[in-house]
């Protein structure tokens, strides 16, 4: 019996029928139904795993784009039926050759909207609910809903955002602050999934330094010497845009401006006698685009669905908790435990509670805290949470900025309940004070 | 559901309040409150409450610019540390590697940056370009080629240059100290 196929791209002749066949999980029920030799002790297997799987586990993915639009897939033929899905972009024609959830139609439409709307219909019986805007905009209650996090992202910023805020919401009082992120990512024939496990295991800032820094040729070379159609496009964008517009910035995402430097950099290929220069390699180089493989996005979104999958039902042990897979010359993977870094930026360093009277000066604060015999600390710079100084060590124009707090009393600059954020050439790493009064 | 609470509870470390202060400007005041700069620089902040803008002043006490002061500005957007900062000089001046809109070469502020670098090493760096001018990198090629040709003639066109006069048709800013 072959399914039917209608436009619509519905492959059953009922939602109602498809619902009612339980058979369509037989796959997925013979690991939730036993235990396997590595499963973990909190298995309990049967319904009840399936209940959490299939109704109550409420899931975030980050971007409906490559690696999003697989992640989606994976996820609601998993069995997960509430899934919500955010994504500022809307959809481009260039999109179309490895986003399968949009339509020549869709072009411009949001992807999140779209990518929510194609599953639902696709996959009876799973709910998406799509948000179409920027992650930043949502506060931490907004993350606190979900049960697991996944993040198909192609932005460092964007990565490290989610990263500090799902990091910032732990709070010991309430253990369901606590989320697991799974994130992916993927550059050509390269890419990583891994698991995060907020506070617990190494963070995605952790390991900020094992990035490849984005591609940049030295500048006297693409000022006198260019050899290649890069280095050309980049005199364009990165010495003439500013010398002829001045103040005015470079939009990448602008047609006009993109052809602007496409018609600089080919008039300067022309000089030297370089070849290569086109519109789709000018716009590559200053958005620094790397062809996206859409094997490698299907590869990495199923070791980031098998991992939400592990989680939510405890059949077998998570990632643990990085894994990378290298296409380029064959297929290869190593997964290896990524340490937390102690003097990480979001996750490391320590915090204390300064229990201080109504009286105290800045200046007792600072005293209290070089006093302290296990913290090591000599020369403290104090910055409000936000990040502006409150008293600064060096250098000393900031110095002398800040001098005039120390002598003021803390209630005219710190609430109860406010954060401080101390620096240390002793400390490795930073220290959050907590601000309590007596 | 995992119960990674848990997990948690097996770890050692016990939650503990993380800074709300985003990556870059925890690293930027690290950077900052332990630099040691000696007396030829000099960091100037607009607006004390931003520490993301700032300039820098050099000025050498030895070698071929000294008697000058030269000024940058810093912008340090939020992928720092995984970003350089951006310098640019914001006169116009003789020199090898800079050109004359204030454009710097300098390695580790493009090809070779790390995150393990820092603002201070950004810094020195800057410094090192007026100690010693490297006329194999040019970003001026003028002033490179004087420079590997002419030694002499091309101290006596930096004087020209830093006094406001001009060279090889060019007007450039004055930067003397006095």
């Amino acid at each position: 019996m072959s399914p039917t196929v209608n436009a619509n791209g519905v492959g059953r002749s009922s939602p109602k029928a498809y619902l009612a066949d339980e058979g369509r999980w037989e796959s997925i029920d013979r690991v939730l139904d036993r235990r396997g030799p590595w499963t973990d002790e909190q298995f309990v297997g049967g319904r009840e795993t399936k209940d959490v799987l299939r109704s109550k586990a409420k899931i975030l993915v980050i971007g409906a784009g490559g690696l999003g639009c697989e992640i989606l897939q994976n996820l609601a033929l998993t069995g997960f039926s509430d899934i919500h899905v955010i994504d500022m972009d809307t959809i481009d024609i260039s999109n179309l050759n490895r986003q399968f959830l949009f339509r020549e139609a869709d072009v411009g439409k949001s992807k999140a909207v779209t990518a929510a709307e194609f599953v639902m219909k696709r996959v009876p019986g799973a709910k998406v609910t799509p948000y179409h805007g920027k992650i930043q905009d949502h506060p931490p209650s907004f993350y606190l809903q979900f049960d697991i996090v996944i993040a198909g992202l192609d932005s460092i910023s964007a990565r490290r955002w989610i990263n500090a805020t799902l990091v910032q919401m732990v709070d010991e009082e309430n253990p369901d602050s606590l989320k697991p992120l799974i994130d992916g990512g993927t550059e050509g024939f390269k890419g990583q999934a891994r698991v995060i496990l907020p506070t617990i295991s190494s963070c995605y800032e952790c390991s900020i330094d094992m990035l490849t820094p984005p591609t940049a040729f030295p500048i006297c070379t693409i000022a006198n010497t260019p050899r290649l159609p890069e280095h050309c496009i980049e005199w364009a964008s990165v010495l003439e845009w500013p010398k002829v517009f001045k103040d005015k910035k470079l939009d990448t995402d602008d047609p006009d401006h993109i052809e602007w430097l496409y018609q600089q950099a080919s008039a300067r290929a022309a000089e030297f006698k370089i070849e290569g220069v086109t519109w789709a390699l000018t716009q590559g180089v200053v958005k620094n685009i790397i062809p996206a493989i859409a094997s490698t996005n299907a590869i990495i979104a199923a070791s980031c669905c098998n991992e939400a999958f592990k989680l939510a039902t405890t059949s077998a042990p998570s990632l643990n908790n990085y894994m990378m897979y290298v296409g380029n010359d064959s297929v290869y993977a190593y997964t290896f435990e990524h340490e937390r870094r102690p003097e990480c930026p979001v996750c490391g360093g320590e915090s204390i509670i300064a229990e201080v009277g109504k009286d105290w000066t800045l200046e007792k604060l600072v005293d209290w805290l070089a006093a302290r015999q296990d913290l090591q600390i000599s020369r403290p710079s104090l910055a409000y949470s936000g990040g502006k100084p409150l008293y600064y060590q060096a250098p000393p124009q900031l110095h002398a900025a800040t001098l005039k707090n120390l002598e003021k009393a803390l209630p005219d600059l710190l609430i109860d309940g406010d954060e401080v954020v101390v620096t240390d050439p002793g400390l490795p790493f930073t220290l959050t004070v907590e601000i309590k009064y007596a | 559901m995992i119960k990674i609470w848990s997990v948690k509870k097996d770890e050692q470390a016990a939650a503990k309040k993380k800074p709300k202060m985003t990556a870059a400007q925890l690293r930027v005041q690290k950077d900052l409150t332990e630099l040691e700069l000696p007396s030829t620089m000099q960091t100037d902040f607009p607006d004390p409450a931003d520490v993301l803008n700032f300039t820098l002043d050099i000025t050498p006490d030895e070698g071929i610019y000294k008697g000058g002061k030269f000024h940058f500005t810093f912008a340090i957007n939020p992928n720092y540390p995984h970003e350089p900062p951006k310098v640019r000089c914001t006169q116009k001046i003789y020199h090898p590697n800079l050109d004359l809109e204030g454009n710097v070469c300098l390695n580790i502020l493009r090809e070779d940056w790390k995150p393990v670098l820092n603002l201070s090493s950004v810094m020195v760096g800057l410094q090192f370009l007026f100690l010693e001018p490297n006329p194999d990198d040019p970003l001026n090629k003028e002033a490179a080629e004087d420079l590997r040709k002419n030694r002499e003639g091309f101290i006596q066109n930096v004087k020209q240059s830093m006094r406001g006069g001009s060279v090889r048709g060019e007007t450039f800013d004055r930067v003397l100290v006095s």
